[in-house]
């Protein structure tokens, strides 16, 4: 298989190496008493979830107008310029909530290849967000004056976003 | 009673038994159920923020509603068959699930407070374009409805932490 298909894979990308950190992970003190403390997992994960809920709104409704499909009395500039802030917003504690889950339990999701396919989806999904709304800040009629390539980066976008959550509960199957 | 025997039926029938003995069905089920919660949640907050005067302050509630509300509702009729289908895979056992049985009154608690919402305090401000003074019913509604939206989250996820 190809190298950077690989890495996604639980045997590829120096698993030797993630595995004992894995070990010297779920011994430390912190994740002993996130393992012990019964309501700490659930408790992250719903706030993780309630994060989610705002990112994936958001989300939805700034790449539905890019599309045209949704909130088409207003224009493009608008709804990039309210949604993204959100995201940017919520993003830190979807970060914290999720690294304390990796500490909890790291070989549920560090040799998980749910987990790596979530995270390369992310770091796509950032960039491409990123890019939405610099360009929409420099001009204000990029987004509205090309419809075809904001169809298409709504469309990514979206897929992307349905990509994170959908490889994000399967992480809980491998 | 008639409700266990409810539930015995619907977990031997094709539908559920399928759902419980296949290794996929479940959580594709479920990653739908979840994709079409976080919309609802999501999308009825937005709302919900704006009777609160938070968010979307330069648009009137009626914008808001109508902008909002129909992909809540859609996604709610796709969360409640996704969720009906998880439910019929072991009936009996969610039946008896503390976690279940709370988030199935607190859903019931959001929909009065949407019924409340909808059919008495939002009819009489939805006249004026611009609401300049938004009416306690609508904060309190928005507020009520941000609350128990999280205890059925808080629930979903909790159900998966209990036997």
């Amino acid at each position: 298989m190809h190298d950077g298909v690989v890495f996604l894979t639980h045997r590829g990308w120096n698993s030797k190496v993630i595995e004992s950190f894995c070990d010297w992970l779920s011994n430390t003190s912190i994740s002993l008493t996130i393992q012990t403390v019964m309501w700490v997992i659930p408790a992250v994960q719903t706030i993780h979830i309630l994060c989610v809920a705002i990112v994936m709104s958001c989300m939805a409704m700034m790449d539905l107008r890019l599309i045209g499909l949704a909130g088409t009395r207003r224009p493009v500039s608008a709804a990039v310029s309210r949604f993204v802030p959100w995201v940017w917003g919520a993003l830190p504690v979807l970060l914290t909530t999720g690294v304390i889950l990796i500490v909890g339990e790291p070989s549920r999701e560090l040799l998980n290849p749910y987990f790596r396919f979530k995270m390369l989806f992310l770091a796509v999904v950032v960039v491409i967000t990123f890019f939405v709304q610099r360009l929409n800040k420099r001009d204000a009629t990029f987004w509205e004056t090309r419809r075809i390539l904001a169809a298409l980066t709504g469309v990514a976008s979206l897929l992307l976003w349905v990509g994170i959550v959908s490889a994000g509960r399967w992480i809980a199957y491998y | 009673m008639v409700i266990p025997e409810f539930c015995a039926w619907l977990e031997n029938t094709a539908v559920g038994s399928s759902i419980r003995q296949s290794t996929w069905l479940f959580p594709t089920i479920e990653t739908i159920h979840v994709l079409a919660t976080v919309i609802v949640v999501g999308s009825v907050t937005m709302l919900d923020l704006r009777l609160l005067n938070i968010a979307y302050r330069d648009r009137s509630i009626r914008e808001v509603h109508e902008d909002v509300l129909p992909w809540t509702w859609t996604s709610f009729a796709v969360a409640a068959i996704a969720g009906s289908l998880l439910f019929s895979s072991s009936a009996t056992k969610y039946y008896h699930n503390v976690p279940f049985r709370i988030k199935m009154v607190l859903l019931l608690l959001v929909g009065i407070n949407a019924a409340f919402f909808e059919r008495g305090t939002y009819p009489r401000m939805a006249n004026s374009d611009r609401e300049s003074r938004i009416p306690r019913a609508a904060k309190i509604a928005g507020a009520v409805g941000i609350v128990f939206w999280i205890g059925v989250v808080a629930c979903g996820r909790w159900i998966g932490f209990t036997k």
